[in-house]
């Protein structure tokens, strides 16, 4: 793309750009609040360090739809270092802590500059999983006191679970209005994904939360003429003069033992969550480009250093909001910025509003957030790939429970380096390869296709090594990783392979795995480390047919069509679909295709959004080749939620001689004319006088989904009629 | 041209179980590269050791013309370069040694030493056995060195007498090269680019190569080129067992230093796992 039709685009979309960024500081306000609050931070040091990052990474990242601001994963630490820091006094311990972050900000920037953006890597991937929950049980353990009203808490994570029972008990009596605030917002979270109105979802829970609570607090004092029946303490509160009031980094400790420990365990976590949150926000980039990570961490450590000095929190890569983002529509660094702007709107003009929020609803959020982190799914996720993953998981997250977030990951570390060792039971391979190279990387001369070819051992070690390779193949070319010279190869590596075939997949090249079955043939070692994936832990698992699978059984042999019930992890000719470019296509199941196969109707999950707004919807869609060749476009209900992706900036296409149609459907496409051509008279008649469904092209194949959810029998045969009727009538027009 | 045929060939023996093997082989080569061939043993001579010897070099079915056995005594590096020397070998034959449970090659400490320090081409065998193991696939390394010239013909001479069907010349290039640091898609298109621009450049310098060959070494040998960005050295040895090549053709080592010992170059990842059976071309200059 040359620079000016850059410019051109990125004017184009700003006015989109504007309202994801809106959207996403709809739950950066809450969440920033409330990750300050959870770390003893004044409340507006997570508003600081939104406004900073957003600002900063906007104008100075190397990533395209990410959003910086507070991350989750820094509240432990950051609470540690203002608890220790300040030996008692939590306001003096946030001014040391933000000194510390300062000096993270700069490592942060040096990591950048030495390109050590493959840090990450090194971690393998399930203890990382440990630590994360950790940190999640750590957040959940003390907030689950303060949703329910209780403030005085003392004493370490553990102390704090075992302090839940009591307050679960007791809160009714002391705090009941606060309290049942806090836990009704939780069951609230709890519920928010499942609840499929799309009017309802356009903001996001966490807003909703807020906005209900100040709600409550209205009727009191308006309709009842009475204060809330809520504590001043559990209350935010921000001082009178937010702009002349700064406070002032303390650098009296910078050679204080313990001040270094939280440097380095803030920039540790740092660069974690953001190099986790960048990997995994490329795979919504509707766009579909690539992070410059080296870049994003220099204007991430900038960040830092500068909403350190205004007192704010240090600023990461966040998965949920930047998610959020790329849902709304965000394409390119703007929204960032937007997002920031709204911020300091919403702070300026909403200061009395926002000083109305109970913390026990903030409290709820996080809570939730906790959860999401340490949810007992991901262990049985895990336990899925492996009994020892679970095994590394479990032991990295009691280490650092019990210990802190450095020691417990180190503790990982050598846990799932044992654990491989006793897996291969060959030591050999390992000590005398470890520094080694081994990988090999060519372009054949005859295919064109990229050959790498890997040696001795792949393991956390050494993925870099691959990775490095990897990252030079154009994703849009045909890769093939080759490991039968290989003979270890574990679950970091399997996964993060799996990655790298999701981009090659998206971007249309082609990435395959060989070698991988003679191991199994050739030895007897318990090799489950390398052949494990997540979706492969589903594939395959078949239960008896559940009375939907019978009928679709039935249907297919009334209409002589093939049914299978198996799941299939890797639905091919999805994701060329506009529909699925901030989606993460999770598997197929429950197909049912003619015999040309042509024609294909299944049930497909897929998610949206990432983390905490992450939701996984399972519906069905039906596919067929078209007749004849078509232009992009993309047919939907013309609704509110249309209404506004217009005013920001998706297009409409309407027909002036049918009204009718042209007020009830949103059309879009890239080729206006192309699309008017094919929309004859009688096309359009068609779709006025038939349900309406989600329909799109993507030049050959037609894609037509029901419901957000699963369609019934009744639904999947009048969706076939649909499908049967419009190819009919794509047919007439070809001629 | 400065690489002369194999007239003579040494091979140095010791009484391990895989004598008949390494005889057998021995022999054969010599046969098909119409040498003459001297066995070594550096090592007290008995009748015991020379009888069972005798017996086994006349059961090989396919026999050097000229067979002599010498019998030496000291240090066995020094004495068999200094025998080296004496008799104006061209090839010295060597067994590699396997690792126990792990299956790679690697060479015994008198071989390395004596691949190092000797005057003259060295073949190290992996597999030498009382069968014959034909010899389909070369792979030749193509650097940009003035040794390559003579490496790269050599290994049409034995890619004839062996009747390889197939040579491949692998260019390896370093990575410093495309000087270019990727990033994002921006950088990786410039970095493929500038890769693709290398890469034409490289295979011009090695077609160039072959052009110098004289025309009946060439013929009935298909030949390939194959470029490789990656560490100089590795790639190559790699790739050799990538592709099951049958022989590997490497240029020797300008000179062994204290230094690359610790900094392997080029033929040390090779020589520390041995792909496939390696032959190191020494050109007279380099002497």
């Amino acid at each position: 793309m040359s620079r000016k039709s850059e410019k051109n685009s990125f004017v184009k979309e700003l006015p989109q750009n504007m309202f994801a960024g809106f959207v996403v500081s709809l739950i950066a306000l809450p969440l920033g609040l409330g990750l300050a609050i959870a770390s003893e931070a004044p409340p507006l040091a997570g508003i600081i360090a939104a406004v900073t990052g957003g600002i900063v990474v906007s104008i100075f990242g190397g990533s395209n739809v990410t959003i910086a601001g507070p991350g989750n994963g820094l509240v432990i630490v950051l609470l540690g270092a203002i608890t220790i820091l300040g030996s008692g006094d939590l306001y003096q311990g946030y001014l040391y802590t933000l000194a510390a972050i300062i000096f993270s900000g700069v490592l942060l920037f040096l990591f950048g500059i030495l390109r050590m953006g493959a840090m990450s890597e090194f971690f393998p991937a399930t203890a990382l999983q440990g630590m994360l929950a950790a940190i999640g049980i750590g957040i959940l353990a003390k907030q689950f006191h303060l949703m329910l009203g209780v403030r005085s808490i003392n004493g370490g994570t553990i102390d704090q679970i075992f302090a839940i029972p009591n307050t679960f008990i007791g809160f009714l009596k002391a705090y009941p209005f606060a309290g049942v605030l806090g836990f009704l917002s939780l069951i609230f979270l709890f519920l928010y994904s499942s609840i499929r109105n799309p009017y309802f979802h356009l903001v996001p829970a966490p807003m909703w939360v807020v906005v209900a609570s100040i709600g409550i607090s209205y009727y009191y004092s308006l309709v009842l003429n009475q204060d809330p029946p809520i504590n001043k303490d559990l209350l935010i509160n921000i001082p009178s003069n937010i702009t002349s009031n700064f406070p002032r980094p303390q650098f009296d400790k910078i050679f204080d033992i313990r001040f270094i420990g939280v440097v380095f365990s803030i920039t540790l976590i740092a660069v974690i969550e953001s190099l986790l949150s960048i990997k995994a926000v490329d795979k919504l980039d509707p766009k579909k480009r690539r992070s410059n990570i080296n870049k994003d961490l220099r204007a991430l450590g900038l960040a830092s250093i500068i909403s350190g000095f205004l007192g704010g929190l240090n600023v990461v890569t966040v998965i949920a909001r930047s998610s959020v983002n790329a849902n709304n529509g965000g394409t390119n660094r703007s929204s960032n910025f937007f997002h920031s702007a709204f911020l300091i709107l919403f702070v300026l003009l909403l200061g009395k509003q926002i000083q109305m929020i109970p913390l026990p609803c903030l409290a709820a959020i996080l809570v939730f957030t906790g959860y999401k982190l340490a949810s007992p799914k991901n262990l049985y996720r895990i336990y899925k790939i492996g009994p020892e993953q679970a095994l590394i998981f479990i032991v990295t997250l009691i280490s650092t429970l019990l210990t802190n977030l450095i020691t417990g990951i180190a503790v990982g570390i050598t846990f799932t380096f044992l654990t491989h060792l006793f897996l291969s039971k060959k030591i050999l391979i390992f000590t005398l390869n470890i520094l080694k190279p081994n990988v090999l990387m060519y372009l054949e001369d005859q295919t064109g296709n990229y050959y790498v070819s890997v040696k001795n051992f792949c393991s956390f070690l050494n993925f870099y090594r691959l990775k490095k390779k990897l990252d030079q193949i154009p994703e849009t070319e045909h890769a093939i990783v080759d490991f039968s010279l290989c003979d270890f190869v574990d679950h970091t590596v399997m996964e993060g392979l799996h990655d790298y075939q999701r981009s090659f997949e998206r971007k249309r090249g082609t990435f395959e795995i060989i070698g991988l079955d003679i191991h199994a043939s050739e030895t007897d070692h318990p090799f489950s480390v390398r052949k494990n994936l997540p979706i492969d832990a589903l594939v395959g698992l078949r239960n008896a047919l559940t009375n939907r699978q019978k009928e679709l059984e039935a249907l297919g042999k009334q209409l002589n069509w093939i049914y299978s019930s198996e799941i299939d992890g890797n639905p091919r000719g999805l994701s060329k679909f506009l529909f699925f470019e901030s989606k993460i296509i999770n598997y197929d199941v429950n197909k049912l295709r003619n015999s040309k196969n042509s024609f294909r109707v299944f049930d497909l999950s897929y998610s949206e959004g990432a983390f905490i707004t992450k939701a996984d919807v399972r519906a069905t869609f039906l596919l067929f080749k078209s007749p004849t060749s078509l232009p992009v476009f993309v047919l939907d209900r013309e609704d509110i939620i249309t209404s506004i992706y217009n005013w920001a900036g998706f297009s409409d296409i309407n027909f002036k001689d049918s009204p009718d149609f042209s007020r009830r459907f949103h059309l879009s496409g890239n080729d206006d004319n192309a699309i008017r051509k094919l929309f004859s008279p009688e096309l359009i008649y068609f779709f006025e006088s038939h349900p309406v469904f989600h329909i799109e092209s993507n030049g050959s194949h037609v894609l037509i989904k029901g419901k957000d959810r699963l369609s019934s029998i009744q639904e999947i045969k009048l969706i076939l009629s649909f499908a049967e009727d419009l190819y009919a009538l794509l047919i007439n027009s070809g001629k | 041209m400065a690489f002369k045929p194999f007239k003579t060939i040494l091979f140095g023996f010791a009484f391990s179980p895989s004598l008949k093997a390494n005889v057998f082989e021995v022999n054969r080569l010599a046969a098909y590269f119409n040498s003459s061939l001297i066995f070594v043993h550096v090592g007290e001579k008995t009748e015991k050791k020379e009888n069972t010897f005798q017996k086994l070099n006349k059961e090989c079915p396919l026999k050097a013309e000229k067979v002599k056995i010498h019998w030496v005594q000291g240090e066995p590096v020094r004495t068999l370069i200094k025998v080296c020397k004496e008799f104006r070998v061209d090839l010295l034959l060597l067994g590699a040694l396997k690792r126990e449970k792990i299956v790679t090659f690697y060479l015994g400490s008198i071989a390395r030493k004596l691949t190092r320090k000797a005057p003259c081409s060295v073949l190290l065998m992996l597999n030498p056995s009382v069968e014959r193991h034909p010899c389909k696939h070369i792979v030749v390394n193509g650097f940009d060195s003035p040794q390559t010239e003579d490496t790269v013909e050599a290994s049409f001479y034995v890619g004839k007498a062996l009747k390889s069907q197939k040579i491949t010349l692998v260019e390896e290039i370093s990575e410093s090269r495309i000087a270019v640091s990727i990033d994002d898609d921006k950088s990786l298109k410039k970095a493929t680019l500038k890769k693709e621009k290398i890469n034409i450049e490289e295979k011009t310098r090695v077609s160039d190569l072959i052009k110098k060959i004289p025309v009946k070494q060439l013929e009935s040998i298909k030949w390939a080129t194959q470029s490789i960005f990656g560490r100089r050295g590795y790639s190559i040895g790699h790739y050799a067992r990538v592709v099951r090549a049958d022989l590997l053709v490497m240029n020797a080592q300008e000179e062994s230093t204290f230094l690359n010992r610790f900094f392997p170059k080029d033929l040390e990842h090779i020589l520390a796992e041995l792909p496939t059976d390696v032959l190191i071309i020494q050109t007279e200059s380099n002497e």
